[in-house]
């Protein structure tokens, strides 16, 4: 690549990631928008999570009296590893240098080094609750964890490569090919996404019902910035997994070359996709209830034999020889 | 043999099959009675879908036929009838925890595996579509008779008895474009009857033991066990 | 030619090693002796292993030497290669911090009861029979060596033996490591029959049938099995690596364990050298299960240190996944993907080191701070011992393999290696290999519960009993020993392609190829395979992480209000939290228990609605225990009374058996 063109390829990549944390909010307003008019309400704007971000930004901060010095560490870590790992995912174009810093493998670690300081964060101050939702967070991703890699293990085995470019560029040459292993790892993926997210059938994230808590209960102490900071790490997170799931699955649209029509294109083409699957998660978190914390394992269960069986069909089915 | 290579029927079918074995893990670990029978409607009907690719991409017509009969089978009349069963047995509502849920899966994945070697000597290199095709119908017999041996409830029995068949069916059409009409009707109608049979079992065997638990028929061995000596007087017994 | 120096410097470890021991007597008189000589002398002994090691790894070759020792026509022969130079680093680096933390750890010692001079001289020992099993070059002096290894280390487990539970720990690891050095020694005795000597020469020259090949491969891999605590054959490790002193803890776990590792790697690559594909399949298949069963039993634990040993079982089940897929390639011709799989595993093994050793002295720094194991008592330490705190916390981070630090690497690496099975013909295999990645992956998210249980319960919260809420920091020679781990565990992460460049020269001797391509785009990138395949680029992960921060905090502190207010906790408005109401351990591993119940044999019991006085109680024991040892133990004692009957009591028939044996020796011979 000619100098220029890696200087621009990291401009854009920079971009790319700013664009994460710009558009994180909004993905969420438009869940919140069209759940509220699934449930014939008006619903508050799409951009009132920005406005919630503000708000808690500008407020003042309080620390608990028991609290240690990695109360206060764990928002950053939290915030900036999440963003650091949805960083290598690409949004808009291919080709981009920070997709050679981690492949997906190391997205997926980053992605548990969040969650390692977001549980420690929850049982730092020593409070009941805050050890509730740590011990169950760590349950819910021990089970997620192992479906979420087995999923992209098979997707890996297709592209015969663990870099998230080089499995879109393959699914785009193949052109449209029916693979009954994408579509177990793509119903693998949907299911550990609700669970890493903490949505509705595993943990809801509109309460603060006390016993149901999971996420929630972590940060129940936060306030002030720390409390926007992982707000703000768990709206990535979620975007995170829209785009995952958005882009390698369909990566039709995607920009190759950068050029503002392409990207631009790319742009459109995954804010379309994203808010289709805004849109069905509303859906699906209108029609479902939250499960019983034991039911959650079964979900999470079902996810492991999705991937499992994804690995499997993709043995079986589609290498033959 | 790549997969994209192939043409969209054949991928189509595959995929299609790829779903048949899925429905087979669910049916194998679903607690439900009644979603159990819905499963096996889905897998009935997604054999339907495989026929009628099959007939599609081979432009054989008898083949249309075997479609809409399996469809009016396996995804209506036979849950329909299980479903009735159910209803008239009282077992809407019956749930059943699998002892060890995690081992049955996986001894299923291991019957996969197992069966995906049994065939892979079995065709040449160009073949290679027929034999993972094959390789999954046999999972799905195999899966069935698992199910079979895991499950107490004599209807979830019938299910996995029922999607046994299914992969044969599997079988039969994909590989071989499918079975001769006649054979493929006497197989239907042999099904039916077995189903009105169990039907009727069902009835008898609750009558007698008041549990579709048949764990507990081997109690009605016919030993000096005092228990066993007289099915008449026991029943009270064996219920408790 | 030049004079190797290798060989020199590692009989200068030994004979540090053996000095310390030797001073050590001279500690019944003068306790000090072990904190002024001892300790040191152990730590320069790990100095020079290190330089060894180093010198081995760099400089290539081999170097051999004949002892004047041994036997009259089997003197001991020694030598230094690539494999052993890495063995010989791992113990360096964990010696020296143990002589640092050492130091200090054992003033503890000083006014008890407990014979320093049995401390000292066995520590001495016990390094000295490690440093000789990497140096060894024939079957007599391994064996020799691997029995001073042993039997030292049982003496060390058994060094506070007023307490009945650590006796039959000692116990116990003495029979099992007995059983395995059996095993062991029937494998080199199939490869003496056919290698004709008992030089390591001889046997790598030795031709097997395919048949004897496995009975070798078969009766090592049990022997160095039991030795690294793989399932079934690890009880003994969580009895016995707890009750010795902290830091013989963390050379047992991170040192003594890599000895199983290199006796199998020397054994089963580079001796028996034709490698069959099945072999590896075993390796993969119990690897799995060991590391999957012990991060369950680790998970389950409330003793820091026996969660710490059997956190040591799952990692050496992790580093025989490698081995095993390193096998399965090599038995299938692969050589490439053979080569990354055992770079995976030398890799994972070294950061264990790192890691386990970090935080058994962590532990002991605990105990020495608090005098107390028990989760369940600790909570809020981080306040009361910082460094501790800081470097304890690494420790867990790395053990967790999160990025970017060094367990994450070797994982990397391993699920990198499991990912290229799509190029084995084999269609069994390729389905099976990808199902043990997703054990692997399940172990990983199982670690990460485990450690911020741990981190959790014991260094954040509030104290839960009065002896921790006044817990004393340690000393500055501990605080340096865990730093210095601390930091080895960054720097092997963050430099994963220096590492195996290090490490490579270990697959160069022993397969002939190593990976040409993981470090062809620069240091910042580790590339294993090819760039196309997979890169990972720790360095700037790390940059990237520590940019991104720094921005964020600079940003924080200058646009908005910086006060920050100390205030009670919410906790949804309840009464004052008080150290009571915090999770314990055992609840937080309450849910995961409930998910894997049936793997554990759980003996559990709730007071009622209206008990008074309620206590909950919860015993958890092993099912290898009633499924395994129990059975065999009984077999045992039924054979000895079967036996028991030839003890009439009778003069006379004794005199009547060794007749008839002399009878029947005499009729053999003739």
């Amino acid at each position: 690549m000619p100098d220029g063109l890696v200087l621009a390829a990291w401009l854009i990549a920079f971009a790319q990631a700013l664009l994460y944390v710009a558009l994180a909010p909004l993905l969420v307003g438009w869940v919140r928008k069209v759940k509220a008019r699934l449930q014939n309400r008006r619903g508050a704007s799409l951009f009132q999570p920005y406005a919630d971000l503000r708000k808690l930004l500008i407020k003042e901060t309080r620390v608990p009296h028991t609290a240690s010095p990695l109360f206060r560490m764990a928002p950053y870590i939290v915030f900036v590893a999440t963003w650091l790992a949805a960083a290598t995912v690409p949004l808009v174009a291919l080709d981009l240098p920070v997709a050679r810093i981690a492949d997906i493998i190391v997205l997926v670690g980053l992605l548990a080094l969040a969650r390692f300081f977001l549980a420690l964060a929850g049982m730092d101050v020593g409070t009941a609750f805050g050890g509730m939702g740590a011990s169950r967070e760590m349950l819910i991703s021990s089970l997620a964890e192992p479906a979420m890699l087995m999923a992209v293990f098979t997707l890996a085995m297709t592209a015969h490569s663990t870099s998230l470019e080089s499995v879109m560029s393959h699914h785009l040459a193949d052109g449209f090919v029916l693979r009954p292993s994408y579509l177990f790892a793509l119903g693998a993926l949907l299911l550990v996404a609700l669970a890493e997210c903490g949505r509705i059938p595993v943990d809801n994230p509109a309460t603060h019902l006390e016993l149901t808590m999971i996420h929630e209960a972590m940060l129940l102490e936060y306030s002030g910035r720390h409390l926007a900071l992982m707000e703000w790490a768990a709206q990535v997170k979620l975007l995170l997994y829209g785009v995952l799931i958005a882009n390698v699955f369909f990566p039709w649209g995607v920009g190759r070359e950068f050029t503002p029509l392409a990207l631009g294109l790319g742009l459109l083409a995954v804010l379309a996709k994203l808010a289709l699957l805004g849109a069905a998660l509303a859906t699906a978190e209108h029609v479902m209830a939250k499960m019983r914390l034991f039911r959650a394992p079964a979900f999470l269960n079902l996810a492991l034999l999705l991937a499992l069986l994804g690995l499997l069909s993709h043995v079986i089915l589609e290498i033959g020889a | 043999m790549t997969l994209a290579l192939l043409p969209l029927l054949q991928q189509f079918v595959l995929l299609l099959a790829a779903l048949v074995m899925f429905l087979s893990f669910v049916l194998l670990a679903q607690a439900r009675l009644i979603s159990a029978i819905h499963s096996f409607a889905w897998q009935g009907a997604l054999v339907a879908a495989v026929t009628l690719t099959v007939a599609v991409a081979g432009e054989t017509h008898h083949l249309y036929f075997s479609a809409i009969l399996t469809l009016a089978l396996k995804a209506l009349l036979i849950p329909w009838m299980l479903h009735r069963l159910t209803r008239r047995l009282g077992l809407e509502r019956h749930t059943e925890d699998l002892h060890w849920p995690t081992l049955a899966i996986m001894a299923a994945v291991v019957l996969v595996i197992f069966s995906y070697w049994l065939v892979t000597p079995m065709v040449a290199q160009g073949l290679a579509f027929t034999r993972n095709i094959i390789a999954v119908s046999l999972a799905v017999v195999l899966i069935g008779l698992l199910m079979m041996v895991v499950r107490q409830q004599a209807v979830a029995q019938v299910l996995g008895f029922m999607s046994m068949e299914n992969g044969l069916f599997l079988a039969a059409v994909s590989a071989t474009a499918g079975m001769p009409l006649v054979v493929e009707l006497g197989v239907a109608f042999d099904v039916l009857v077995a189903m009105v049979l169990f039907g009727v079992f069902f009835f008898q065997i609750r009558e007698s033991i008041d549990s579709l638990d048949v764990d507990r028929l081997n109690r009605l061995t016919e030993t000096a066990d005092p228990v066993g000596a007289n099915p008449f007087a026991t029943t009270d017994e064996v219920s408790q | 030619m030049e004079m190797n120096p290798v060989l020199p410097l590692a009989g200068l470890a030994v004979a540090l090693a053996l000095a310390s021991s030797a001073v050590s007597l001279l500690a019944s008189r003068e306790p000090r002796v072990l904190r002024w000589f001892a300790m040191p002398l152990i730590g320069l002994a790990g100095l020079a292993a290190l330089a060894a090691g180093l010198w081995a790894l760099l400089a290539g070759g081999s170097a051999n030497a004949t002892l004047p020792l041994g036997l009259p026509w089997q003197p001991w022969r020694v030598r230094a290669d690539a494999l052993s130079g890495l063995f010989l680093m791992i113990i360096g680096l964990v010696t020296v911090a143990v002589g640092i933390y050492g130091r200090s750890y054992v003033r503890g010692y000083e006014r008890g009861r407990d014979s320093l001079t049995a401390l000292g001289g066995f520590t001495g020992l016990f390094l000295t029979g490690m440093l000789l099993v990497t140096l060894a070059d024939d079957a007599f002096l391994f064996m020799v060596a691997w029995e001073v290894m042993s039997l030292s280390s049982y003496f060390l487990v058994a060094f506070q033996h007023e307490y009945a539970a650590n006796r039959r720990a000692a116990f116990l690891y003495l029979l099992m490591a007995h059983v395995g050095g059996l095993a062991i020694l029937l494998g080199f005795g199939v490869l003496a029959a056919f290698g004709h000597g008992f030089e390591f020469a001889a046997m790598r020259e030795a031709v097997l049938s395919p048949g004897w090949a496995s009975v070798a491969f078969g009766l090592v891999f049990v022997g160095f099995g039991m030795k690294a605590g793989l399932m079934p054959l690890h009880a003994w490790l969580p009895e016995a690596h707890p009750v010795a002193p902290s830091y013989i803890s963390a050379l047992m776990s991170g040192v003594m364990l890599k000895m199983a590792v290199y006796g199998f790697v020397r054994v089963v690559f580079d001796l028996i050298g034709q490698v069959q594909w099945q072999w590896g399949v075993i390796a993969l298949a119990v690897g799995c299960v060991s590391a999957l069963m012990g991060v369950l039993f680790a998970l389950m634990q409330t003793d820091l240190k026996r969660l710490l040993a059997y956190s040591s079982v799952e990692n050496l089940g992790i580093v025989f996944i490698a081995l095993g897929l390193s096998l399965v390639f090599l038995g299938t011709g692969h050589l490439l993907l053979g080569s990354l799989a055992l770079v995976a595993a030398l890799y994972h093994a070294i950061n264990h080191a790192l890691f386990k050793g970090l935080l058994f002295l962590g532990a002991g720094a605990i105990l020495h701070g608090t005098h107390e194991r028990d989760l369940e008592q600790m909570g809020g330490l981080l306040r009361r011992m910082p460094w501790t705190g800081a470097f304890f916390l690494i420790g867990c981070l790395s053990i967790s393999a999160l990025p970017p630090f060094n367990g994450f690497v070797s994982e990397w690496l391993i699920f990198q290696s499991a990912l290229q099975a799509w190029q084995l013909e084999s269609g069994v295999l390729r389905s099976i290999i990808p199902i043990a990645s997703a054990v692997l992956a399940l172990t990983g998210a199982l670690v990460a519960a485990t450690f911020v249980k741990v981190y959790g319960i014991a260094f954040l919260g509030q104290a839960r009993s009065r002896h921790v809420r006044h817990a004393r920091q340690g000393a500055v020679g501990m605080r340096v020993g865990m730093g210095l781990l601390a930091g080895l565990c960054v720097l092997f992460g963050v430099l994963p392609t220096q590492v195996i460049a290090l490490i490579e020269p270990v697959s160069v001797q022993l397969l002939g190829g190593g990976l040409p391509e993981s470090g062809a785009q620069g240091w910042l990138w580790l590339t294993p395979i090819s760039s196309d395949t997979a890169s990972y680029s720790a360095p700037l992960t790390i940059l990237l992480l520590a940019l991104i921060a720094g921005v964020a905090f600079w940003w924080f502190l200058r646009g908005v209000p910086r006060r920050i207010r100390r205030s009670d906790p919410w906790d949804c408005g309840f009464a004052p939290p008080s150290p009571r109401m915090q999770y314990t351990a055992a609840s937080f591993a309450q849910p995961i228990r409930r998910v894997f119940g049936l793997l554990f044999a759980i003996d559990e019991s709730r007071p009622a609605f209206d008990d008074p006085a309620p206590r909950y109680r919860l015993k958890l024991t092993d099912r290898a225990w009633a499924l395994f040892y129990l059975p065999v133990a009984r077999a045992v004692e039924a054979a000895s009374r079967r036996v028991v009957r030839l003890q009439s009591g009778n003069v006379r028939v004794y005199l009547g058996w060794t007749l008839g044996t002399l009878l029947v020796l005499l009729w053999v011979i003739s």
